[in-house]
Order: structure tokens, then sequence, then C-alpha cells
């Protein structure tokens, strides 16, 4: 069901593009105009290549430890270099792929198009916080050649500080260093949105792109100095000996898991609020409806942000916190959820009486909502204080996870990624392809994921590099799964890129509404915009009429 | 130690999805967890069949003018209609949650069995009351109230029995414990849920459930040398810890005869409750509960004895029955809270 070839959705096709001389893209072409641009467009660029470049590095893991884990005898990769290979695979894949992926990429593209701005507020902190991340990243590459950290992307205590033999210090450097990254992003994000908006674009009138930006910065400014602490913490521990979380030296290892998840569960809304936004606005867009219940779902966006501070006991249920913080921390992360559950139900109310375009954005944008969907309820089980008991640190953890921050956010990230790509480009992708990826993602991941909650609620422990041959069955299931899901995130990285070639030159083929759609050049010109666009009216002014043919 | 960790007993696994129930609680525990998977299973139908419904229903070639949208009309009740029930049963699934968590996890009355279990890389080592040792394996009777004393000797384990439900971290420098009732005698798998470093997943093992008979049985015929508190008053004496606090040697040191259990004056006015985790510390770290009217001139012994040892010798003090000297203060009824 392809619309490409519809004309109603690509009604002014070509025509300003052409008119269009010079964009962002062509006004300057040396090596050195990227890698001192100020300009936040360019940025986004950079950034897509980096995390493009670790998420292949992330999924590489994956696929081995997939591979790995066919049969019960852990006879491809010894038990060190399995654990390696899972700690690489979380530590790249959280802090180099999913916390930066859409903040950096679309935001940093996106947020001052669509409030109106001709760049970020502080354009120079903004290249200086992909440079932060990249030595972040080198640091982490350092750590990986110097032999590997085998401590998990949690590196828990005493085990990480005292009792690894692996580069934990250059490994927490690096993750302490992207950390600042992640600060400065979401320093900059909140006063741009605080300051740059234009003319009439009050904050009841921005896309819900823009809110969920703005909920992950908070986040990203409060919470990661915690993380970069507690990191700090190892350290030292590490290299001087202080007890901070050794009991051994008269230390706490709980405390490093309170410090820890303080950061880190907030950090997951960051990994997945920008994804709600995406969908956010592909919905609207391809059903050619207004979203459906706008101030709860921006509203929901900020509640989601700061209940998401008080829910991080959570991980902890077993692990020897009081009985009445379980209990506590087990009745927040209820409440955390209720919020999700409100976009969802807003989502799907949204195609009604719509007029439905079942593009490669939207069917990865569905697919959001009900991977969304099932790993947020799994979550629900996890939040029953007897229910975490059993499944805590099994399979279906790793499941439940997995259906968020991959299901979720990365199916959002491809989604989004689509949706803006003739915005960023000017050039159009193969929609039949983006399709037929977007429906291999689907299978893939369900495939992949699916029986590993069926693992988790049959006994099956994480991080296990062998395990009993009774788990065989499901975990040769969720290894082929994983083939395919290969194969769904292959295709765009090949049908992407050939578009720049071979693609046609399109202006908005959505006929999307939004400043960065309606008041941009196609692909913008360096400072955006020709005059300061003035807002009169509320964001997703869809119409469901039947188009003109 | 012998290599251990170089050969595995599985217990043997039938299930392939839900383990078997080997306590009433694993009973409760899925009669919970079926609730949650139909109630959230209709949720995600519903969700899913709203979705391809619409998409059909109102797809873009499908032509003729859309009808009056009546969500939009009354949108903000349409937002309660939704958000309440949503939270009333999210609170039903924590109600259900905290009370099986309670009936399961503070149990009221005192365990008839206490077992020792101590984690370390890579593998579980469990010592019975009678002194019975056993690596990896774990015998218990049914129908018994069985409590299990956890510790690690390196880092955080877990201590993860599924057939019974049952997870609780295995933490060093704290004794956390484990209550469960095996009903059903049989082989059960027990796994180390808490990454460990390299062998984690050889870290596993089985848990035998046996008769009351069957387990007094299998405990007779151990070969247990000593029970810990014979092994801990062997120490006690080893160790040098009698010189000061039982002999009558140049140091004063208060008497250990009935501190289990008591509250001990401190130096700095405080009041302990002498546990498992006071008497522990005590050991390796003296100087941090000194007792009132005795300089803080013990040594640590950390370093000198591991979890195994530190256990004997709290089995001993705990053996030790009411106090003799005049330095060992109040019996434990004259101030129990």
């Amino acid at each position: 069901m392809s619309t490409t070839a519809s004309p109603p959705l690509g009604r002014r096709l070509d025509t300003r593009a052409a008119a269009a001389g010079r964009n962002y893209l062509n006004e300057s072409t040396s090596l050195r105009s990227w890698l001192l641009t100020t300009d936040h467009k360019r940025i986004a660029w950079l950034y897509l290549a980096s995390i493009t470049f670790f998420f292949f590095i992330g999924s590489l893991a994956a696929l081995l430890i997939r591979l790995e884990l066919i049969t019960p005898a852990g006879d491809l990769v010894d038990s060190d270099t399995y654990n390696k290979l899972f700690s690489l695979h979380g530590i790249i894949m959280v802090w180099f792929f999913l916390v930066p992926s859409i903040p950096t990429t679309l935001g940093n593209f996106l947020l001052p198009l669509m409030i109106g701005a001709r760049d970020v507020a502080f354009p120079r902190l903004n290249l200086l916080s992909w440079y932060i991340y990249t030595l972040g990243g080198l640091f982490t590459l350092t750590a990986t050649l110097a032999g590997g950290v085998d401590t998990g992307w949690t590196f828990y205590t005493p085990y990480s500080s005292m009792f690894s033999n692996t580069a934990v210090v250059m490994a927490a450097t690096g993750v302490f260093v992207v950390g600042f990254s992640s600060i400065l992003t979401g320093l900059n994000f909140m006063v741009t949105v605080h300051k740059l908006r234009a003319p009439g674009l009050t904050w009841f009138r921005l896309p819900i792109m823009v809110w969920t930006l703005y909920a992950t910065s908070l986040i990203m400014v409060l919470a990661t100095p915690v993380l970069s602490i507690s990191l700090l913490l190892i350290v030292l521990e590490r290299v001087f000996g202080i007890g901070i979380f050794d009991p051994a030296l008269g230390g706490d290892p709980l405390l490093f898991q309170h410090l820890f998840w303080f950061y880190s569960h907030p950090a997951v809304y960051i990994m997945i609020l920008p994804g709600m936004g995406v969908v956010s606005e592909i919905i609207p867009c391809f059903a050619r409806r207004p979203l459906f219940g706008y101030r709860a779902v921006a509203l929901a966006s900020l509640g989601i942000a700061l209940f998401g501070f008080l829910v991080w006991g959570h991980h902890m249920f077993v692990s020897g916190q009081s009985l009445y913080a379980g209990a506590v921390f087990s009745l927040f992360s209820f409440l955390v959820a209720v919020p999700s559950a409100i976009k969802v139900f807003n989502w799907t109310a949204t195609l009604y009486q719509g007029r439905i375009h079942l593009t490669g954005p939207m069917l990865y944008a569905l697919s959001f909502v009900g991977l969304f969907t099932l790993g947020g309820l799994t979550g629900l089980f996890l939040a029953t204080l007897a229910l975490d008991v059993h499944l805590h640190d099994t399979y279906f953890v790793t499941a439940h996870f997995h259906y968020i921050m991959v299901g979720g956010m990365v199916t959002a990230y491809f989604g989004g990624l689509q949706f803006w790509w003739p915005k960023m480009t000017g050039r159009m992708y193969s929609e039949i392809w983006a399709v037929i990826a977007a429906i291999t993602l689907f299978i893939g991941f369900n495939l992949t994921f699916f029986p590993q909650y069926l693992l988790g609620i049959a006994g099956m422990p994480r991080r296990y590099h062998s395990y009993p041959e009774a788990f065989q069955l499901l975990h040769v299931a969720s290894s082929a799964g994983a083939v395919l899901l290969a194969v769904g995130y292959l295709l765009p990285a090949i049908y992407l890129p050939a578009s720049l070639r071979w693609g046609r030159r399109v202006d908005n083929p959505w006929g999307a509404l939004g400043l960065e759609w309606t008041a941009a050049d196609t692909p913008p010109i360096k400072h955006n915009f020709h005059q300061t666009p003035v807002v009169t009216g509320p964001p997703y002014g869809y119409r469901n009429d039947a188009e003109p043919a | 130690m012998t290599a251990a960790s170089s050969f595995l007993r599985d217990a043997p696994i039938e299930h392939v999805i839900v383990p078997p129930q080997a306590s009433e609680l694993a009973a409760r525990y899925d009669g919970l967890l079926a609730i949650l998977t139909v109630i959230c299973g209709a949720v995600l139908l519903l969700i899913t069949v709203l979705i391809v419904v619409q998409a059909v229903r109102f797809r873009a070639r499908g032509g003729g003018p859309r009808g009056y949208d009546r969500l939009r009309a009354r949108h903000w009740w349409v937002e309660a209609a939704w958000t309440l029930p949503t939270l009333i049963i999210f609170l039903g699934f924590f109600a259900g949650g905290l009370a099986l968590y309670l009936a399961a996890f503070e149990p009221t009355q005192a365990p008839a069995l206490t077992i020792n279990v101590i984690g370390k890389q890579w593998m579980w080592k469990a010592e019975h009351p009678n002194g019975a040792r056993e690596i990896n394996e774990l015998h218990v009777p049914a129908g018994v109230d069985v409590q299990l004393r956890l510790t690690s000797q390196d880092v955080i384990h877990s201590f993860f029995v599924p057939a019974l439900r049952v997870k609780r971290d295995v933490l060093p420098g704290r004794y956390t414990t484990l209550g469960f009732n095996a009903t059903r005698p049989g082989i059960y798998s027990l796994f180390c849920a808490e990454y460990c470093g390299t062998d984690h997943s050889r870290m596993r093992g089985r848990v035998v459930v046996l008769e009351e008979a069957a387990y007094a049985d299998w405990l007779s015929r151990q070969d247990a040398a000593a029970t810990p508190a014979a092994a801990g008053a062997v120490l006690f004496r080893s160790l040098g810890c009698s010189g000061c606090h039982a002999g009558d040697g140049p140091v004063a040191a208060p008497s250990l005869a009935g501190v289990y259990g008591r509250r001990v004056p401190l130096a700095d006015g405080r009041f302990v409750l002498a546990d498992e985790a006071y008497l522990r510390d005590s050991i390796l770290l003296p100087r941090k509960h000194v007792v009132a009217g005795f300089a803080p001139v013990m040594p640590s012994y950390a370093g000198q004895v591991d979890e195994a040892e530190l256990l004997h010798l709290i089995a001993y003090l705990q053996s030790l029955g009411a106090p003799t000297g005049p330095a060992a203060g109040p019996a434990p009824e004259e101030v129990a809270p």
C-alpha cells in the first residue's frame, strides 16, 4: 500500500526545492566547514555518522551474543569474552546510541526549525558536545581494544571496583566523559526552548516533539551528574582503595546501586521520551488528524520526566533494600506508568476518523505503539513486588527493556529518520523498501524478544554464557529472530544512502505541517528561515477531507 | 577447594515455560502472574485491534467524507474515561503484589531450620546446623519453614530457585535471609542471578527437597566434622579471642557469654542489638561499636577469617549460655523492649 505514487501527499512536489539554490548542505563543502560548523543541522549529521558507527559496533556484539546462545554450552567464545561482549553491547548501546540517538540527530536538526529559530541557543556549545561525545567514544573504544571491560553496563560494585581485572577505569572514563555531552545538549535545548520560540509560538502551540525533547533535556541535566559522581567514586575506589562501596574496605555495595539507578532509571526515559515525540509527529501527519489529547500528551511527557526520578528502587526489590522502601517504589512505579498509558490511548484515538496512509514512517510509528505497549505492560509485571522476585534478573527483564528501548526507541528513531529524511536531504528514499524494512523489523524484533519473556518466566537468568539444555528451544528462536532483525536494520543503511544519489528531489512529500515543513526550504538554508515565521494557531492542523486528486 | 566449578550438576528441567510449583507460594505466585497476563493481554489485544481496524476502516483510499468525531467533542471526558480505570487496575496490581510479597517474605513465626549459605566466585557453599556441608547443592526438608542465612565471600551474588519463585541477593559484608516452605519433594534448579564475573553462568546447582524423615536420614549420613558452634569454639581459642574475652589475661574485654540477642551499651551512649551483623562487625571492624567501659584495643580480624569461619564464630557465641561474669550485663529478658 505504498502511497508514494499518489500525488495528494506531495502537492508542492519539486517546486520550491528546484527553485532553491543554496542550502545548508551545499553552501560550503570542505571538511573543515563540517568539522568546525556551528550549524545545528550539520552537527546533527556529525552525530548521525557517529551514532551509526556505534550502533553498528553494539549490534555486532549483540549478534555474537545471540550466536553464542544458540547452543547451551559456552562454545563459540569463552566466558570472559562473552561477558565482555554483553558489557560492550550495553555500554555502547545505552550511552553511545540510545541516549544521544534522537535528541542529538533529529532533535538537533529539528528543534530550531520546529520553533522558528535560526539555531540552538549556544551553537558553539553544541559543537563542543559532539567533540566531547567523540572523546568519550574514543575512551570506550580504547577500553575495548585494551582487552575490554566485563562489568556489564551497570558497573555493579564491588565487582567493578575491586574484583574485575579488566579495563574498568578506561570504560568508566568514557561514560563519564560522554555524560558531559548529554548535560551540555540538555542545557542547550532547554535554553533554546525557553528563549528562542518564534513570535506567537506559545508553550501549548509547540509540537509534542519539542515537549519531549524539553522533558528529556530536563532529565539529562538533573540526572547525569549523579552518574558521573558514581563512576568517579568507582574509579577512586579502584585506584586508591578508598572504601565507598566495598564492604571489605568499610563501604556499602548497595549505595552504588542507589546512585546508579537514581541516574539510570530516569535515563530510561531519556531513551524513550524522544521516541514518543517522533511518533506524535508521524501519526497525526499520516492519519490527517490533529493529535488527540494534545495537552494530555504534552503534560504526560513532563509527568514522566518528573515522576521518573522517584522509582529507582524498583531495580532493587531483591537486593536487601527494606521492605517498606520496596512497597513505596512499587507504588510510584505504577503511577509513572499512567502517563505512558495515556499517551498510547491518545495515539490510538488519533487514528479515529482519520485518512490513514500506511507509509514507511507510519508503519514504524504504529510498530512503536504496539511494541511500546507490550514493553510497558510487561513493566507492570516487574513493578508488582511479588512477581518481580522471580522475574528479576531473568530474561523477562531483558525482553521488557528491549521492547521499550529497541522496539520503542530504535523503531521510532528509524521512523523519524525516514519521515524527516526528505527535509534533511531534499531527496526521497524508496518507499517500497521502507515498507519492507518496517515489516521485517517488526517481525524480526518480536521473534527475537518475545521468546525471552518466556525464558524469563521459565527461570533463565540474564548474562549467562552457558545454560541448561531445557532452555535451548527458546534461545534458538530468539537467535533466528536476531538475524531477521539485523536485516531489518541493514536495509535502511542501504536505501537511505542510495537515495542521496538516485532519490527524487522533493520538498514536502508528506504534505506535513509544522514550521520545519511549511516555513523552511527543503533542504533548509543555513539560517533556516528567510524571515522569522509567525505562529498563529495550534500545531497539527491536519484535515481529514478527501484530498484533491 | 577442589575445582567445584569445573563440573555442573543441573537439576532435571522438564518445563518449557512455567517452572514446577514446589511450594504454596509458587502456586499463589502463578495465580497472580496469570491474572496480570490475562488483563495485560486483553489490553494489548485491544490496542492492536483498534490500530489494525482503524488502519483499514479509515484508510486513505477509502474515499468518502469522514463522520463526526464523537471522541474529540468530549475530549476531556474521554481522557478521564481511560485514565481512571487504568489507575484503578494499576493500584489493584500494586496491592496484589504487595500482599503476596508480605505473606511470602515477612514470616511471622521463627523458622524451624536455619541453614547458612555462602556465595563465592563461583560456587554455593551450604552448612546445615549439624555441621553437614555441601557445595552447589542444598538439601532441605519438605513442609518445614526453612530460613537461609546468606552472605558472600566476595562480590554480590543472588540465590534464585525458580521452582520456589524466590530470589534474594547475596551481599558481601551483610547477612540477608531468605525463607521458604517447600511442599513438594523433588530436585530443582538453583541459579546465581546476579552477574558475578567469569563463571557466573556456571554458578548453578540444585535444591533437593526431601520428605522430613528422608532429610533427617540424609543429614545423619553426612560426614559432619563438627557443628558450626563446635568449630567456632575451636576458632575462638586458636585465634586468641579467648585470651581476652574468656580468660583472665592482662587486657579487659567484655565477656561474651549470653551476648547474642542482647542490647549492648556502647561507649558513645548508644545501645545496639547484638545480632549476627553486630557480632560480625565487632570481629572485623572492632572500633565501629566499642562496648561501654572498655578501651578500644581489640585488633581487627579482617583477612584472618573467612565468611564460613565468621558464621562458626557467631554460632559459637550464640551457643554460649547465660552470662557468667560481672561485666556481662543484664540478661536478655530484662532489656527486651
